[in-house]
């Protein structure tokens, strides 16, 4: 039952931290498929600097450089997005769908190149060594793992509750996604704001996915992507309603359908129903599935998102 | 002549603007490809970029020759599917990225019907339960965006990976005993083949069937649907403006759901099409969704959203994902095809801004003749005068 509790913890903290950089990327008015891509740089950034760092200077140094690696990658990746759909009116979705393709294809590429390198061609796999340096991460409490990123996916939450709604800079933002012709005429830099809101998600991507490729017990292989988390995160925020505190809501509901996956082989009761492991693995796509289905209706989606902005059509 | 009707730039010709863009957005992918081989090792990257452009041409012997390029072909067929696919939904403004798990479907219809001791049927009997599978499939997708209002990005994600469950589940009934593979159709039942009528000896491959004529036809029949069909006008209506089409009186939710179902049996066609020809088995531990049906995506794009053009285009991508097994493996990795692919996509994204480009100039040397011209004529009238 802990392992339950600690896998819906981990994974509602990795649904938490992308969906809400897809709000952000929202609420400025760009829609970003690509965080499925994000996450993958993201996570290739963190895992390169917990492999390379020298295990000698200690947990502190590494799990920090290990959060700011993976954010800086997630930032520089996100302009891919920012670039396209903001500078050059872009197709978004083309855009996020071309991303999340370049970062699985690309990261392997590197992984591979770097392993066959290091090992003059006997080691051809696309998975980082981390697992020394991976135990900075974690503390145990009897039988519960903690871990660092549960505390970032924290933050992160109060952080992004309190930008959004108790700054200047989140009201601007919004604005810039809900009516930005209006924004503008009052003296708002949108494309400023919009580049501002995609690299937010760019942070938020990268951060979610070193938590998420550190979840498994073994190395992550780059060739997986990160199985359509990015896009699980995309149905938390929409079934979040674009508000942080309700995506932390939706997070955890997730986090727990997507943790029975990993776990139901351990609770005598869910074994005894006897139910294939298959089920368990489609359970969090299909509940998303319904859970879109019920509320996309009324849908609270910011008014401009996905348009692009174009000063002369004010 | 109404002088009002000038002689318009060849330029101007959309066609032409989509195959210059297409062309640049190859030769900058390409590029990129070979950038990164030059990072990873600067002394084989310009032959595994050679590698990659040339394919099956590096064979020196005829034959060899002619049986890859058989291979690539029948890999062509799935993909020309799925393109299809994604370029018809795009046509009413919907995004198919579910064509990934439309394809998936029609692999695990296909061959549990081909495979398992129950059924054991023919080959166009298995074709048809895929194309209906895919069909579903679709269904579901476009009756979510037109009465939940659900993003197809996003339920087709959705749909994608439990599809991929769902097969490798279903699979698993029919698999070696030895191995994560299904049972090869050839050994288990011929009967679900796909003939070839005498292309396999053509090509020296038998892995050629009929598909790979069959495709060409749809995709035929599927330009003259969207260009000379009131059925394919509509659909083109409703994905420019859906609240106009509704106001025309199109009913746009069953378009929508239509084309969904239209573009769900394309690209399970496609599964059909590729796995009863006895190529490949499917791996019933594959931990994704084929790429087959993001190449798709690629494809569409790249081919100018234009039938005729993803022939063109699917046979390029196609031509280089297969040649990325042939760079030097112990440097490279097999994936460089697909990371190019992936940048050609990305490309195809400014394609827009491209041709916006290209029209801004034509404008701009217009309005500089017209003005030289309209000083020429003042010029004259005022020597006139004198």
């Amino acid at each position: 039952m802990i392992l339950l509790l600690q896998y819906t913890i981990i994974f509602a903290a990795v649904l938490l931290l992308v969906a809400l950089g897809g709000a952000f990327a929202e609420h400025s008015g760009v829609i970003n498929i690509g965080l499925e891509g994000i996450m993958v740089i993201g996570a290739l950034g963190g895992a390169l600097a917990m492999s390379k760092i020298n295990i000698e200077y200690g947990g502190f140094v590494i799990v920090v450089s290990t959060i700011v690696a993976s954010a800086a990658a997630g930032l520089i990746f996100s302009l891919f997005l920012a670039v396209a759909a903001i500078n050059f009116k872009a197709d978004q979705t083309i855009t996020g769908t071309a991303m999340n393709m370049l970062a699985t294809a690309g990261s392997t590429v590197a992984v591979k190149a770097m392993n066959t390198a290091a090992s003059g061609g006997s080691d051809v796999s696309s998975a980082i060594r981390y697992i020394n340096q991976k135990q900075f991460f974690i503390h145990r409490f009897g039988d519960f793992e903690f871990s660092w990123f549960m505390l970032v996916a924290v933050i992160a939450l109060v952080v992004a509750y309190i930008v959004m709604y108790k700054t200047r800079f989140g009201l601007r933002l919004r604005a810039c996604g809900e009516h930005p012709q209006a924004a503008d005429s009052v003296g708002i830099n949108v494309y400023k704001m919009r580049y501002a809101g995609v690299l937010i998600s760019g942070v938020l991507g990268g951060l979610g996915g070193i938590t998420f490729i550190t979840t498994g017990v073994s190395e992550w292989k780059f060739e997986n992507g990160v199985v359509g988390f990015g896009f699980l995160a995309l149905a938390v925020m929409i079934f979040g309603a674009w508000d942080p505190l309700r995506i932390a809501g939706a997070a955890v509901i997730f986090g727990l359908f997507r943790a029975l996956g990993n776990v139901h082989t351990g609770i005598p009761l869910l074994e005894h129903l006897g139910i294939p492991g298959a089920v368990y693995n489609m359970l969090p796509y299909i509940v998303s599935l319904l859970v879109l289905a019920f509320t996309s209706k009324r849908s609270r989606a910011p008014k401009a998102e996905g348009i692009p902005y174009d000063k002369g059509l004010r | 002549m109404s002088p009002l009707k000038k002689r318009r730039s060849v330029l101007r010709s959309d066609g032409l603007q989509t195959l210059i863009s297409s062309l640049l957005c190859i030769i900058l992918g390409l590029a990129v490809g070979y950038l990164v081989l030059l990072l990873i090792n600067a002394a084989g990257a310009w032959d595994a970029t050679m590698a990659i452009v040339k394919n099956f041409f590096k064979f020196t012997k005829a034959e060899t020759r002619m049986k890859n390029f058989g291979l690539t072909l029948a890999k062509t067929a799935p993909l020309l599917m799925c393109s299809l696919s994604v370029l018809f939904a795009y046509k009413v403004g919907l995004f198919n990225i579910g064509a990934a798990g439309q394809y998936t479907a029609g692999v695990c219809a296909a061959l549990i019907f081909a495979l398992h001791p129950n059924f054991l049927w023919p080959w166009w009997a298995c074709l048809l339960v895929a194309v209906a599978a895919g069909a579903i499939l679709g269904a579901i997708c476009g009756a979510l965006r037109a009465y939940c209002n659900v993003n197809v990005v996003i339920s087709g994600i959705m749909l994608n990976w439990i599809t991929l469950y769902l097969t490798n589940w279903v699979l698993a009934w029919v698999k070696n005993p030895a191995s994560p593979y299904t049972k090869e159709l050839r050994s288990v039942n011929t009967s679900a083949l796909i003939p070839s009528m005498g292309l396999e000896k053509f090509f020296n491959n038998k892995n050629v069937t009929i598909s790979v004529v069959l495709v060409l036809l749809i995709a035929v029949v599927i330009w003259i649907i969207l260009k000379k069909t009131k059925f394919g006008y509509e659909l083109k209506a409703t994905g420019n403006n859906l609240h106009a089409a509704k106001y025309c009186g199109m009913k746009e939710n069953r378009n929508i759901i239509l084309t969904m179902v239209i573009a769900g049996a394309l690209a399970a066609a496609g599964a059909g099409l590729f796995y009863l020809a006895g190529i490949e088995e499917w791996s019933t531990t594959q931990s994704a969704v084929p790429g087959m049906g993001f190449n798709g995506i690629a494809v569409a794009f790249l081919g100018g959203l234009n039938p005729l053009g993803a022939i063109l285009s699917s046979y390029f991508i196609q031509h280089i994902t297969t040649a990325g097994g042939y760079v030097n493996l112990q440097v490279y990795s097999a994936q460089i095809s697909d990371f190019i692919s992936s940048m050609i996509i990305y490309l195809c994204a400014f394609v827009g801004f491209f041709k916006m480009f290209i029209n801004l100039r034509l404008d701009k040397g217009e309005e500089r003749k017209a003005r030289k011209a309209a000083l020429l004529a003042s010029t004259e009238e005022g020597g006139a005068d004198e």
